[in-house]
């Protein structure tokens, strides 16, 4: 008992020192108000009361990049994208805005509701799997790599223009299987430590696991610049990650399990606002 | 001129005469050192932003020699006094010889 105390100190010290005021609040550019806590959706009533974003759990350092786009070392990512999206490609000889026009129009509100049902494919899509089916069958051009440095960058223009609209996938309908696959996936240990997504980002969010700091694992903000290797990177290649770090083979980024995955971890972030990148 | 390359520039708009303003300066640019070598194990030239200036009306407010070991995408933050209204102009020497500019007008009031 006296151990746990001195433990549960411990952890109060490093909570004061190293992490930022739990009341903050996220707004971008002086204006943009993004939601970072908010009630859970229904279908996770049973496990947690409250949703938050993984900006909570940052230090205030980090924090505060996100809290200027200057600052925001993914935005000159989606300067790159921009020119892409304007850049005339392949066979039809055609750009992104040859038919959406101006990303800032065309795409708001798009990332939000993604990953989501295509009904003339008859399948879940990601938001990398709709930028590559248009690369391939619309423009005639080389589909970009699934958690490529150009499909990151593209994802985050797309994303930029549903900053601050709340996340809202769909769960139910067509997508239903796929959903319930990806809950499955989700509370499936994995790995020679025996992990499951949920023994850290449900049942520890907020404690150490020896020097990173559990968040929920939410994905709202993605794709994510990550200081560690000083790029965007996306939701894909960081359940890679994770499920590396599990000590398991992982999935393959782009495959049917990790975009059950993705379904599933969006509609745990129901109600959080886009914050990506 | 090597790929990619974009400046950008926070100033603000207006300032009091006499006003200390905080100027932040970013060019994209690879910064490649010259000391790496590609997989067959041949030295990747060197090609850097090799200088950074930033005058207002004519007058120099900061001048920046940078060598090999400044990182990917170099990011200036510094403080300036405008005096008057008139223009900041920014200016990057590439390696290559490129020169990337920009400008901010700053009104007083």
């Amino acid at each position: 008992m006296k151990i746990k105390a001195v433990t549960a100190i411990a952890a109060a010290l490093i909570a004061t020192s190293a992490f930022a005021d739990e009341d903050a609040e996220l707004v971008i550019n002086g204006e943009i108000e993004i939601v970072t806590k908010t009630a859970a959706p229904a279908h996770l009533s049973d496990a947690m009361d409250e949703i938050l974003s993984g900006w909570r759990f940052r230090s205030e350092g980090t924090q505060a990049m996100q809290m200027d786009d200057f600052d925001n070392p993914g935005m000159s990512a989606v300067d790159a994208a921009a020119e892409a999206w304007d850049t005339v490609e392949g066979s039809e000889g055609k750009s992104c805005a040859s038919c959406h026009g101006a990303a800032e129009d065309s795409m708001a509100g798009v990332r939000a509701v993604y990953p989501k049902w295509n009904d003339a494919a008859e399948e879940v899509r990601t938001l990398a799997m709709q930028i590559n089916d248009c690369r391939e069958n619309k423009m005639g051009a080389d589909k970009y790599g699934y958690t490529s440095g150009d499909m990151a960058a593209m994802e985050a223009l797309i994303t930029l223009q549903s900053r601050g609209m709340p996340v809202n996938v769909a769960i139910d309908g067509p997508v239903q299987a796929t959903w319930e696959a990806g809950k499955e996936l989700y509370y499936t240990r994995t790995g020679q430590l025996d992990l499951s997504c949920a023994n850290c980002h449900e049942d520890n969010y907020g404690n150490m696991i020896r020097a990173d700091h559990l968040s929920q694992g939410q994905i709202n903000g993605f794709p994510v610049y990550r200081l560690k290797n000083t790029k965007l990177n996306t939701v894909h290649d960081r359940f890679k990650g994770c499920v590396r770090d599990t000590r398991a083979e992982t999935f393959k980024p782009g495959g049917a399990e990790f975009i059950a995955l993705e379904l599933y971890v969006a509609s745990r972030g129901n109600g959080l606002s886009v914050e990506g990148p | 001129m090597a790929d990619g390359v974009k400046p950008r520039v926070k100033a603000p708009k207006k300032a009091a005469a006499g006003e200390v303003v905080t100027i932040k300066c970013l060019i994209s640019h690879k910064m490649e050192s010259g000391q790496r070598k590609d997989s067959d194990g041949n030295k990747i030239p060197r090609s850097i932003i090799n200088r950074f200036t930033c005058d207002f009306n004519g007058a120099s407010v900061i001048d920046v020699a940078m060598e090999a070991a400044i990182s990917t995408n170099p990011y200036f933050q510094f403080e300036a006094t405008v005096p008057e209204a008139g223009e900041f102009k920014f200016t990057w020497y590439d390696d290559d010889g490129s020169v990337y500019e920009d400008t901010k007008k700053v009104a007083i009031g």
